[in-house]
């Protein structure tokens, strides 16, 4: 059972932390660093059932995270639906929109597919710079009134960051339900050999799909819960290039194929972006060092930080998923 | 006796070769088929349209009674056909337990984990593979690795058993304790289809022996008519009056 799982009780301690910790202080600025760290570590935690569990590198993991944010913001605002409804909604939607982009691109192999994810990213993006309901290109905005349902904008940011957190704990969750299962084993083997798989009896177009429309859903509703705080959305923020390629970053830091190397190497990561983006001196060079950080794991720990912790110690291979 | 497995006028082209062209026989219940002929006759190309790598081009193809004519080698798993490769496939970052026992969860029963994983090691032991459980998969000896792929296969508990050549490459010792274990699986209830370039041990195996040659079928039947037959012996030595030919230079 994975109530019994060590990984499961470390991912409830941590959303306990995050939560607790900002909110006994009223501590804002915490907070808001924070919900960046949970961002990061949804992002790279439902990449990582991507790249880390099927092997399949998607470049374009951010899409699900823009359309979600957008689709999320036009129910709760335009429309005025409620916000955990509208998220949920924004999840499935996208889910189901990975679902047919799946079906479509996920025939391609290696590079090819890495390819397809980049066209589908600007596919989107380019779609709904041009969409008069949303705005075009200079996107939604959130009026104040739309906090009201939850009680004023200050309470309504509160709300947004607990929901953040569960939405972080839920990823990991997942991804610890997915690795333990039957489904996960046939994810894993599709990663190692995915001919030698379909011999052994994995239906791998079928499994494919079904894990690129999972990893689409909670990313989705991240985006409309991080935008709705950040009260508005564009394509050029929701459809961030950058971001995609970072969250690749985050997976090799950490250890890609691994519950805690995700968490870690996506909170890790965040941490170390806003004191580079926030220090005078070294503010333009962030991408610089994440491609020099991604060189250095690449070269001499290719199984990030996870991978190094199981080599000094064999044993917590066992316990840490 | 039954036909379990019934190959009907399968062809298979790719773009201008024929690699198997109109060739036809059945399997019986039971029953160890070998299947040679010189490199290059189509003998894996078989193989892979049996279990659906491959679509066919002509022909049917039905096992167990049920047509499974172009079936994703998926399904065909779960139909009760499992198979071997001829160039090992281990997944690599798996230890040999994990890949046992995704042998086994989707296999013909579709277990779940832990069953599948009870299955594994059980299918382990027979292979004599235990100590190596919790191994990875890349740590084998080329031997090892060759038993590692037989397990995979009788852990999905297939009626029929492909075997892609687990001969070779491995020492006289090793040949001795796989032939073993074939006759272990056919005494345990799974059928055997398999090729094979190690004339003793085919010879010894099989029941009967199908011989392909260039695509088609030259020859069929008990091993000791086959390799008499003098097409068999053209198409691996050429001509049948080679020796006395030679014998008639000196």
């Amino acid at each position: 059972m994975i109530f019994r799982h060590p990984v499961f009780w470390l991912t409830l301690t941590f959303a306990g932390l995050m939560i607790a910790v900002p909110w006994r202080g009223n501590n804002v600025s915490m907070r808001e660093d924070l919900i960046l760290v949970a961002i990061a570590i949804i992002l790279a935690s439902n990449l990582n059932l991507m790249i880390g569990y099927t092997g399949y590198v998607n470049f374009g993991h951010i899409v699900f995270y823009g359309l979600g944010g957008y689709i999320g913001l036009y129910l709760a605002t335009v429309r005025g639906w409620n916000l955990v409804l509208s998220a949920l909604l924004a999840g499935l939607a996208v889910s189901l929109c990975a679902l047919l982009f799946g079906l479509g691109i996920l025939r391609l192999r290696g590079a090819y597919f890495a390819l397809a994810t980049i066209g589908i990213l600007v596919a989107v993006q380019s779609f709904v710079s041009n969409f008069d309901p949303w705005g075009r290109s200079t996107g939604l905005y959130v009026s104040f009134d739309a906090y009201q349902p939850l009680g004023g904008a200050r309470r309504a940011l509160w709300i947004t960051y607990f929901l953040v957190i569960g939405v972080m704990a839920l990823s990991m969750i997942l991804s610890l339900v997915i690795k333990t299962s039957k489904f996960g084993l046939g994810l894993f083997a599709i990663r190692e050999d995915e001919d030698a798989a379909v011999v052994l009896g994995v239906n791998a177009t079928v499994y494919k799909a079904i894990i690129y429309s999972v990893s689409a859903f909670l990313p989705a509703v991240a985006g409309t819960l991080m935008f709705y705080k950040n009260g508005m959305i564009d394509p050029s923020i929701a459809f961030e290039f950058m971001l995609s390629l970072e969250g690749i970053v985050m997976l090799m830091l950490g250890g890609k194929g691994t519950v805690v190397g995700a968490a870690l190497g996506g909170g890790l990561y965040e941490k170390l972006r806003s004191f580079l983006l926030t220090s005078p001196k070294l503010s333009n060079f962030h991408l610089v060092i994440a491609g020099a950080l991604l060189l250095l794991v690449v070269l001499f720990a290719p199984g990030g930080l996870i991978g190094w912790l199981y080599r000094l110690v064999p044993r917590s291979e066992k316990v840490i998923e | 006796m039954t036909a379990l497995l019934e190959v009907n006028g399968v062809t298979k082209r790719f773009g201008g070769l024929v690699a198997v062209s109109d060739v036809s026989f059945t399997l019986a219940e039971g029953e160890i088929l070998g299947l040679i002929g010189p490199n290059g006759a189509g003998k894996t190309t078989l193989f892979n349209m049996v279990n659906g790598v491959y679509k066919l081009n002509a022909g049917k193809i039905s096992f167990a009674g049920e047509d499974i004519t172009n079936r994703p080698p998926n399904e065909v798993v779960h139909l009760g056909i499992a198979r071997t490769h001829q160039i090992v496939k281990p997944l690599y970052g798996m230890t040999v337990l994990e890949n046992v026992t995704v042998g086994a969860c989707f296999g013909r029963d579709y277990l779940q984990l832990k069953p599948a994983r009870k299955v594994a090691l059980e299918v382990l032991e027979r292979v004599a593979l235990a100590d190596r459980a919790d191994t990875s998969a890349r740590s084998l000896t080329i031997a090892g690795k060759k038993r590692l792929e037989v397990a995979r296969a009788l852990a999905a508990r297939p009626k029929l058993l492909l075997l892609d050549e687990v001969l070779a490459g491995l020492n006289p010792t090793e040949v001795e304790m796989m032939i073993g274990m074939v006759r272990g699986i056919r005494d345990s209830g799974i059928s055997v289809l398999m090729i094979e370039h190690l004339m003793q041990a085919i010879m010894s195996l099989s029941d009967r022996i199908v011989v392909l040659n260039l695509g088609a079928k030259l020859a069929e039947g008990r091993p000791q008519v086959v390799v008499q037959d003098p097409n068999v012996v053209e198409a691996y030595l050429g001509f049948p009056d080679i020796v006395d030919k030679l014998r008639g230079v000196q």
